[in-house]
């Protein structure tokens, strides 16, 4: 049995002009690390808050742990842990009251779930008394951590836990979510950070409310269809509308110091490329085949 | 019910720590209940008279001083002409002009009839009409008293006219003293605002922050969370309250004179009717930018219509009906009443149903709306 099952969710706000969820469906198995990856309002959160029982979708069922999110909410309630993406802990309490707070109302206390934070807690423990207000952004995120833990939940939604967090303090997150991994916690996480795509076990890439493709991160860049090339020039402006203006390219866009494109059907190979390129004037012209990212498979299925 | 207690001590903890809530909450209402009363005050005092007098009699000068020494007016200048009078409204300097024409006294005496010119400045109508009122009556009391009336040419003393005379006796409020009207006005007016205002600001809060969602995915109830909410300020209120009736009796001397329990009684039912008004408010908006203008357009609503100020008995109909719709209404009645006249449970019964009716309505009201909203 799987742990989330999301089945045609659909859900609009205005009245239907804005469709957030666009008729979707996905599986979650138990102890599994999910990811959401997705652009921002790509419907990302609205998927969590619908599966925390904060919003009604308009159509579509949804189940956690086998409850269904409408009518045994109060199960749910019990056993899921929700970081919402703004963090929403009492600012004008401390560290240690924000916890105790929210174990006392899931009816158990600090330390009989210690064993679960410790890790956690710990290196937040040294501030216990501060005001969660004054935290710095990775504290805050680590305490939010804490209390939708602290209940020892068997799902833990995670709403964008790295937005805003510095690199090693998003290195840090994803290894304490490791963790939790290996104590059987399913784990639903969403972020519009492609590179942290591939610490997931499987993802769902997200755009405009619909799934383009759920698979491991390593499935997803290994069915990318193509050989995807990178070339670099002195003028990387002119390169990328002359690689543009090219009819044998099929795509083309810019990353980083280089451009990334790949090729169409026809028969001309990139060394011809490259010497119509050469021959327009582009100097120190490099082109070199590489190994596609979770960001090119994204790109190419936002465009397909 | 453990989950309450631990949303109360949670509550109170976050009361206790904002300091400038806290000051707002029970210092500010000891100050407003010392200045306030000692400042507002509807007796029209210090009327600026400009008394022209064109007449320059002995009987002229005598009118003047009456004026002078009644204590409610004061001669702010003698203009030589009505222009000039005039003028001295029209900077604000003089709220009233009496102009004492020619041959004053002469015609007084000859033909026992004499007009004067009274030009009152009606911007401020309570003013206007009380000072006028006031001025009229010093010029009858004059009138009476002048030598032509009640000397006989032969200088005898002719036998008075009969007239009657009122003796009035000022009844609760002996001395017809301002504060005594106010000061448990204000007492009212200072536990609306505990109970309507900052409940709905504090809800929003939580909306405004977003602490509201983390609440929502735990299995808090409802019902725990508006008591856990409602509980907190009704104590704070009936706190607020109690320091009130202390300033009431260390500044004023006021004690109330009816049942104290009767008081409480009602203060208890009020803050619940008004507690559920700031809960209805924290449905309705979703920042303490709206929830602080909504609160705001009914308290300007309940100051105005409660009788606080005016009388509801002078208000035309459609205003007394709005007025019988405020709860502010009821509960200031019932103060006075209470304190002033010393009326028990019994004579402010419907007063009491009145309160209850409110509780039930808004809080239902409330309740029903937050179920709707999430």
């Amino acid at each position: 049995m799987s742990s989330v099952s999301v089945k045609n969710i659909i859900k609009t706000y205005n009245k239907g002009e804005v469709k957030a969820v666009n008729d979707t469906s996905f599986e979650v198995a138990k102890g599994e690390l999910f990811g959401l990856i997705g652009p921002d309002g790509a419907g990302k959160t609205s998927i969590f808050r619908i599966l925390t029982t904060l919003l009604l979708a308009d159509s579509g069922t949804a189940t956690v742990e086998g409850f269904d999110v409408v009518k045994d909410y109060k199960e749910i309630q019990n056993i899921v842990g929700y970081m919402p993406g703004r963090f929403s802990l009492y600012q004008d309490l401390t560290v240690e009251e924000n916890l105790s707070f929210f174990a006392t109302v899931f009816g158990t206390t600090i330390e009989d779930n210690y064993e679960l934070i410790k890790d956690i807690y710990e290196q937040i423990k040294p501030f216990s008394s501060r005001r969660a207000g004054k935290l710095s952004g990775g504290m805050k995120q680590k305490l939010a951590l804490c209390c939708a833990l602290i209940h020892k939940p068997k799902v833990l939604f995670l709403d964008e836990p790295t937005t805003g967090v510095d690199v090693v303090s998003r290195k840090e997150f994803w290894d304490m979510l490791g963790k939790l991994k290996k104590q059987g916690i399913t784990i639903v996480v969403s972020t519009p950070y492609m590179d942290e795509a591939t610490l997931c076990d499987r993802i769902a890439l997200i755009q405009n409310g619909s799934i383009m493709s759920i698979d491991t991160p390593g499935n997803i860049i290994n069915n990318f269809p193509k050989a995807l090339f990178a070339a670099k020039a002195d003028n990387i402006y002119k390169l990328l509308q002359d690689l543009r203006a090219e009819a044998e390219v099929e795509s083309c866009y810019a990353s980083g110091e280089y451009t990334r494109f790949t090729m169409g059907h026809g028969q001309l190979t990139t060394d011809n490329v490259k010497s119509r390129l050469i021959e327009s004037g582009h100097k120190n012209l490099v082109i070199k085949k590489i190994i596609p990212g979770i960001e090119d498979c994204f790109i190419r299925l936002m465009n397909s | 019910m453990k989950t309450l207690l631990f949303i109360l001590q949670k509550e109170f903890r976050q009361i206790l720590r904002d300091k400038t809530i806290l000051a707002m909450m029970l210092v500010a209402p000891t100050m407003q209940l010392i200045i306030l009363p000692l400042a507002a005050n509807f007796e029209v005092k210090n009327v600026n008279v400009a008394y022209i007098d064109h007449d320059h009699s002995s009987y002229s000068q005598k009118l003047e001083n009456k004026i002078a020494s009644s204590g409610y007016f004061k001669i702010a200048g003698s203009p030589g002409s009505f222009k000039e009078g005039l003028e001295l409204i029209e900077y604000g300097n003089a709220d009233l002009v009496l102009e004492i024409p020619a041959g004053f006294e002469k015609n007084l005496v000859r033909e026992s009839n004499q007009k004067v010119n009274l030009s009152v400045d009606a911007i401020n109508g309570t003013k206007a009409a009380l000072g006028g009122a006031y001025l009229v009556q010093v010029l009858a009391d004059f009138n009476s008293n002048l030598d032509v009336n009640i000397k006989s040419p032969k200088n005898q003393i002719a036998a008075p006219s009969a007239k009657i005379s009122v003796e009035s006796i000022n009844w609760y409020n002996p001395r017809a003293e301002y504060k005594y009207y106010m000061v448990p006005g204000i007492l009212v007016l200072l536990l609306t605002m505990i109970g309507g205002f900052i409940t709905a600001l504090n809800i929003v809060k939580e909306k405004e922050i977003g602490t509201i969602e983390q609440i929502n995915v735990t299995p808090i109830k409802k019902w725990q969370f508006i008591l856990g909410k409602l509980i907190p300020f009704w104590i704070v209120g009936m706190i607020v309250f109690t320091i009130g009736l202390t300033v009431m009796y260390l500044v004023y001397g006021i004690f109330p004179t009816g049942s104290l329990l009767a008081l409480y009684l009602f203060a208890a039912v009020y803050l619940v009717a008004l507690l559920g008004l700031g809960l209805l408010i924290s449905t309705f908006a979703d920042t303490q930018l709206q929830a602080m203008f909504i609160a705001y357009f009914f308290m300007m609503i309940f100051m105005l219509m409660s009788g606080f100020f005016t009388s509801v008995d002078s208000m035309p109909d459609w205003a007394r009906t709005m007025s019988d719709f405020t709860p502010v209404t009821h509960f200031i009645k019932v103060v006075r009443l209470i304190v002033l006249k010393g009326a028990g449970l019994a004579d402010v019964g419907t007063e009491l149903g009145y309160l209850a009716m409110f509780a039930v309505v808004l809080n239902g009201f409330a309740i029903w709306n937050y179920r709707k909203t999430t």
